[in-house]
């Protein structure tokens, strides 16, 4: 396969996986903590290399899980005991993200990780970082890595969709039907630390944010339907990929780069002209009644 | 019958008591109001009730049984404020959540739940709104889906925190009439309200309430004067209604709360 369509396929996986996840979390205005799960991962990450001495797949995706939890509890604990939610989510995300910072340097040449890579990503790199298999090559490692949570990503909405919507909506009422509210929290903060530690090669701590959280507040401009929010914010991670490899191709910039800058412009579009609650459009219902 | 007994229920936020040992306990197919001034605890008091805030001591028995083996008769219609209007759903939606624990974890609501909830939303004279986005309804409006997510959830006693504040005459009248529907069918009703004026006519029970429990009983024996000094601590102008003054609007008004 050749070289553009691997980064196409990386880019829309990258979409539609953080797309579909992140709006979960606008909708519970959540928006922050991705941010803050986004530079903790690179402690599970740099923790993974120091386990096992290398940068598999596989114990990265463990090491942000992990971490990514770590990040949840500590910002519900820090909450809980009186500090403010906002200030406990910068606490939180600068000191993990800042051990990080600190152990990356003990890793030293052994392999590509530095700071720069690790808050930018590379998506132009991810078609050479292939899957070996007894000599053959089966693709990229980070298409395998973003598959496998999309698949997962996609399970666990399909199958809490309806524990999802009513605990986003009225956690009390959730409690007290017996949905288990706590559970269905961290689950999704395992998906978003899966999401975002799949995306980091390609699209990097602080891009991913964008991919995770503007598909999903366009889509809330566009829709009033749960699952048409899920859906379109998925659609419009892909198209917002395809808009930026294209964008990025003809004025020859950062492919990640201009991938998070499109979302940005759907969601100005979505903004101004939404039919359901664009700018425009409700000036003129105001000036038409 | 006992449909809920509560005893020496204690809830602190921060080491500052804000319920100490209240006990009570409701007979079934009644109605209760729990009463008290702004601070008093009474939101505080159905939620450690419902578990859905931690409370330090108490135990709570529901028919005489723990409220851990008795949850699925208990059915509760927060505060309208405590959601979010703008989630993205309609007023069906909302209802259908009502049934979530009769569909069951991992199912989808099938036709015959869908029916049932369009039923409940007709009974509360909401059959016209089921496709409408929640955000659109009024405040009203709003109550009365959740008053049909109650009823889809088919419960034996009802918790309801303030459902009368901010709500139009039809909404009042609607409420009214379940309350008094659910008691016909020996169901148990448990409302938190902060307007004294109608106290005396919706309720049979009265739980006069300010951190500990004031009194408890019958609405006649528990709402005197004397008792609701104690309960607000300051002074309460009480003019005694009358028949023939009762129904005017400004007789309504005869018992005010002057905070110190």
């Amino acid at each position: 396969m050749t070289y553009t369509l691997w980064i196409l396929i990386t880019g829309c996986l990258v979409g539609l996986t953080c797309g579909i996840t992140g709006s979960i979390l606008v909708l519970r205005k959540m928006a922050m903590i991705a941010d803050a799960i986004s530079h903790t991962v690179l402690l599970g990450i740099v923790g993974a290399f120091f386990v096992t001495q290398s940068l598999n797949g596989l114990p990265m995706l463990i090491g942000a899980a992990v971490v990514g939890l770590l990040t949840a509890f500590f910002v519900e604990t820090l909450h809980r005991s009186g500090v403010q939610s906002d200030a406990a989510i910068g606490v939180v995300f600068t000191s993990l993200f800042a051990l990080g910072v600190v152990l990356i340097a003990f890793i030293g040449d052994q392999v590509h990780l530095d700071v720069q890579h690790a808050l930018m990503g590379e998506i132009a790199f991810v078609p050479w970082n292939t899957l070996q298999i007894g000599g053959e090559s089966y693709g990229p490692i980070a298409v395998w890595m973003l598959g496998g949570v999309l698949v997962l990503n996609t399970l666990f909405i399909a199958i809490f969709y309806k524990e999802i919507k009513i605990s986003t909506f009225d956690p009390q009422y959730a409690i007290l039907i017996g949905v288990p509210v706590v559970f269905i929290h961290y689950l999704l903060m395992a998906m978003v630390s899966l999401s975002t530690v799949a995306s980091f090669d390609s699209v990097g701590a602080i891009l991913v944010v964008a991919m995770l959280i503007v598909p999903g507040a366009t889509a809330y401009l566009l829709t009033d339907k749960f699952f048409s929010v899920i859906w379109m914010s998925g659609a419009i991670g892909i198209l917002s990929a395809l808009i930026g490899y294209g964008a990025a191709v003809s004025f020859n910039v950062s492919i990640a780069g201009s991938m998070a800058s499109a979302t940005g412009l759907l969601f100005l579009l979505a903004f101004l002209f939404s039919p359901k609650h664009g700018l425009v459009f409700k000036r003129q219902r105001m000036t038409s009644t | 019958m006992q449909a809920i007994n509560v005893t020496n229920l204690t809830v602190s936020y921060d080491r500052n008591p804000v319920l100490e040992n209240v006990s009570f306990t409701i007979p079934n197919g009644s109605i209760t109001g729990i009463i008290g001034p702004n601070g008093a605890g009474k939101s505080t008091l159905i939620k450690s009730i419902l578990r859905l805030i931690p409370s330090n001591s108490g135990e709570v028995e529901v028919y005489g049984k723990p409220y851990g083996q008795q949850k699925q008769l208990i059915g509760y219609v927060p505060q309208r404020s405590e959601v979010d209007w703008d989630f993205p759903t309609n007023a069906l939606d909302v209802v259908l959540m009502g049934r979530y624990r009769h569909i069951g974890m991992f199912k989808r609501a099938g036709k015959a739940e869908v029916a049932w909830a369009k039923e409940c939303l007709k009974k509360v004279g909401m059959q016209d709104y089921a496709q409408r986005q929640i955000s659109q309804l009024s405040g009203g409006q709003q109550q009365r889906v959740f008053l049909a997510r109650a009823l889809a959830q088919d419960a034996m006693v009802y918790f309801m925190d303030e459902p009368f504040s901010g709500v139009d005459a039809a909404t009042e009248r609607a409420i009214i009439e379940l309350m008094k529907k659910w008691k016909q069918e020996g169901k148990t009703v448990i409302v938190v309200h902060h307007d004294l004026q109608t106290a005396e006519d919706y309720f049979d029970h009265i739980l006069l309430l300010n951190k500990q429990t004031i009194d408890f009983g019958e609405t006649k024996k528990v709402f005197t004067l004397e008792n609701l000094e104690k309960a607000y601590g300051g002074k309460i102008a009480f003019l005694q209604r009358t028949p023939s003054t009762a129904k005017e609007p400004t007789a309504h008004g005869s018992l005010s709360y002057q905070p110190e």
